[in-house]
């Protein structure tokens, strides 16, 4: 199935991956396609408002474009909300304390906090009040631990209303054609061990599947059949004397210098396509789709759009 | 600066925590420092506290424990004889570390054991992310005081804040004497719940259901019997972070986001009073994409491709198409590094006004698996491209 057609999608990856650029990409893209959207970042750092370049956001969702909005996850917030959309307890004078007590449950019981937090999205998808949520989740160290809270709950609290809430929030989070993870990785070895371990711990401690693979900031092949040996020759003494003489009797050192940064620039690009390759055997089942590296601006509005355009073409959408 | 800074800096200092964003390759400079400390004597530690086991991998080390394990130096080659030092690597084993805390703790076995096999105690130190960040801290202090090295080196965790773990041990000593803490326990143990806490009780009864909440308490009043040694512990962690004889090492890449995360710890360094004593820009890349008469040579080579290639003639040999796609794709290739090396420069120089002593580290084009590497860039930070 198509990947924007499904409900829920968690966008993660090690930190520095750009988790963020390809989340804000993704809601624009489905949202250039006529759907309703909402983009949350799970741990503000306004990464997101920079992205759409949209002004702070907060936990009110803001159009930024249209059909598209962004919020970022505040969970005294949702607890909040929680409590009046669920219990109906009126909140204003005492979320004070109540706060406190919850940031004291959390920490004892892990899983309350991210059951919240997930919570919230998951409720934005039963109320169709967007046609898809996409959330711009933690990196990975903590990702299976905000999708497994569900379960841990489910195991710790056996009555109470945030039972009844997991249960519901179980059967979304483990339906593969509503929610999936998008797993970003940009193409070295740190990033890539951690996406194949994370997807092996999604596999096994959480019900969520895993829907794409973004292999992010992939340098362009500069070379293709034939072109590599002529590039190979231009680097011998006799091809650069030529060459050198050709532009200049005082541009020979620019020259190898010009030579040197093409050999870094294959160099780079051959030890990241190994690293991609471990990726793809690793799920070979789950689409990997390569997001350029933008020798430009890298990040804001021009960055999403470009990125956007990309994942638009290897996702076929 | 020389590269006498760091020689003196670290003979100053018997504590390195590397800190900064997420995938700037803390854990590989971290180890490259540990190696080139080593290179120059004394006994040195590496601890790094990823779960990702990538100490592990950067040092070839397999199956790294919470207890300290001599590398080899027959592993760092042919440089390790001539290694005046020693190199111990370990990495951080959160549960165990967290067993051994509340062993110590614990006013009897049975008590240890009790809390070390209740579920939410088991959530706490597993799945808790935050956790992490105070037992790292701990786990430092620990092996600070045991007093074995000459130098530790700290990888930090990747939290959610990447300075969450400056604060662990504040927090840990407020969770102790938090008011709700008392609340909860005192209420299991006294089945008394005062007037004015009635309404929240029937709310977080309402939440999460009574049984959970007596469990929660059932936890908490037997955890609690290890407050003071726990609060006392906490405190002298902190303490040692903010020790004259701590440092840390700021690690960023010249990227706009990774660069803006770091201005803001060095922002939070100073606020807390603590030590910077080096700020490493890591994979650099080459200075001479700034060149601008590479880049002049680039562009003729881009715009007068076809020329250029009739005039090589059969010198390459092949097709001459071929040669004029090539020199053309070299200048393209060459433009657009040098755009993003000229965004690197700018970054570069606004990280070297916030912090005088800074080191840059160039972007090896493969990764640093072996010691040999490792002991090069370890190298670079002592000696390399030093600014002020």
């Amino acid at each position: 199935m198509s990947l924007l057609e499904r409900r829920l999608l968690f966008v993660t990856g090690k930190g520095g991956v750009g988790k963020t650029t390809i989340a804000a990409a993704l809601g624009l893209l489905a949202s250039r396609r006529g759907r309703r959207v909402l983009v949350c970042e799970l741990e503000p750092k306004g990464d997101l408002a920079a992205a759409y370049d949209c002004g702070e956001t907060s936990f009110v969702p803001r159009q930024v474009r249209p059909g598209l909005y962004a919020m970022s996850m505040d969970t005294e917030a949702s607890l909040r909300e929680y409590l009046w959309l669920n219990l109906k307890v009126p909140v204003a004078g005492r979320i004070g304390t109540l706060a406190r007590v919850f940031d004291f449950v959390a920490t004892a019981a892990p899983g309350v906090r991210e059951v919240l937090t997930v919570g919230k999205l998951c409720y934005e998808v039963r109320e169709e009040h967007y046609d898809l949520v996409v959330a711009d989740a933690s990196s990975t160290g903590h990702i299976v631990g905000q999708l497994a809270a569900p379960v841990g709950i489910n195991e710790l609290v056996r009555v109470g209303a945030v039972r009844s809430q997991t249960r519901w929030m179980l059967e979304m989070l483990s339906d593969p054609a509503t929610t999936g993870v998008c797993l970003v990785a940009t193409p070295e070895e740190m990033p890539v061990n951690e996406a194949i371990e994370l997807a092996g711990r999604l596999e096994g401690e959480t019900t969520v599947k895993l829907a794409l693979l973004v292999a992010n900031r992939v340098l362009p092949e500069l070379f293709g059949r034939g072109e590599e040996a002529v590039f190979e020759r231009l680097g011998e003494p006799d091809a650069l004397d030529a060459l050198g003489r050709a532009l200049g009797p005082s541009e020979r050192r620019s020259l190898e210098e010009v030579l040197a940064a093409a050999r870094l620039a294959v160099r780079l690009r051959r030890n990241g396509a190994s690293h991609l390759e471990r990726l793809r055997r690793a799920a070979p089942s789950v689409p990997l789709v390569y997001v350029p590296f933008l020798f430009g601006r890298s990040h804001g509005p021009r960055a999403i759009n470009r990125v956007a355009a990309a994942l638009a073409e290897e996702l076929g959408e | 600066m020389t590269s006498f800074a760091l020689d003196r800096l670290l003979a100053a200092k018997d504590v390195v925590i590397a800190c900064g964003p997420g995938g700037v390759g803390k854990t590989t400079v971290s180890a490259a420092l540990g190696v080139a400390a080593a290179a120059r004597g004394g006994k040195v530690l590496v601890l790094t506290v990823d779960p990702a086991r990538r100490l592990a991998d950067a040092l070839g080390v397999a199956g790294l424990s919470n207890a300290p394990r001599r590398v080899a130096p027959e592993a760092f080659g042919p440089s390790g004889a001539a290694m005046a030092g020693e190199l111990w690597a370990a990495m951080l084993h959160s549960k165990e570390s967290w067993d051994a805390l509340v062993r110590r703790h614990a006013p009897s076995a049975r008590i240890a054991e009790e809390i070390i096999a209740n579920p939410l105690y088991r959530n706490i130190t597993g799945r808790f992310a935050q956790s992490q960040e105070y037992i790292a801290m701990e786990r430092l202090y620990e092996l600070h005081a045991e007093g074995e090295y000459d130098l530790l080196v700290v990888d930090t965790p990747p939290s959610r804040n990447a300075l969450d773990f400056l604060d662990a041990p504040e927090r840990m000593a407020e969770f102790f004497s938090s008011p709700l803490l008392r609340w909860l326990t005192a209420s299991y143990r006294s089945r008394l719940v005062g007037l004015a806490s009635r309404p929240f009780s029937q709310i977080a009864d309402r939440i999460l259901g009574t049984q959970f909440l007596e469990d929660l308490a059932r936890f908490f009043s037997v955890f609690q019997t290890m407050a003071d040694g726990f609060v006392a512990r906490a405190r002298a962690v902190g303490a040692l972070l903010r020790d004259p004889q701590t440092t840390f090492m700021l690690v960023s890449t010249l990227e706009t986001v990774p660069a803006l995360e770091a201005r803001r710890f060095v922002e939070a360094l100073a606020r807390r009073r603590l030590h910077l004593g080096l700020l490493v820009a890591n994979k650099a890349l080459p200075p001479s994409l700034a060149d601008p008469q590479a880049a002049r040579v680039a562009e003729r080579l881009r715009e007068d491709a076809a020329r250029l290639a009739a005039g090589l003639g059969g010198a390459l040999g092949g097709d001459v198409r071929l040669v004029e796609r090539v020199l053309a794709e070299v200048g393209t290739s060459f433009a657009n590094f040098r755009l993003v090396a000229t965004r690197e420069a700018e970054l570069l120089a606004e990280l070297a006004r916030l912090h005088e002593v800074f080191v840059t580290v160039p972007h090896l084009s493969e990764d640093v698996v072996e010691l040999a590497r490792l002991a090069a860039i370890g190298e670079l930070l002592f000696e390399g491209a030093v600014g002020s």
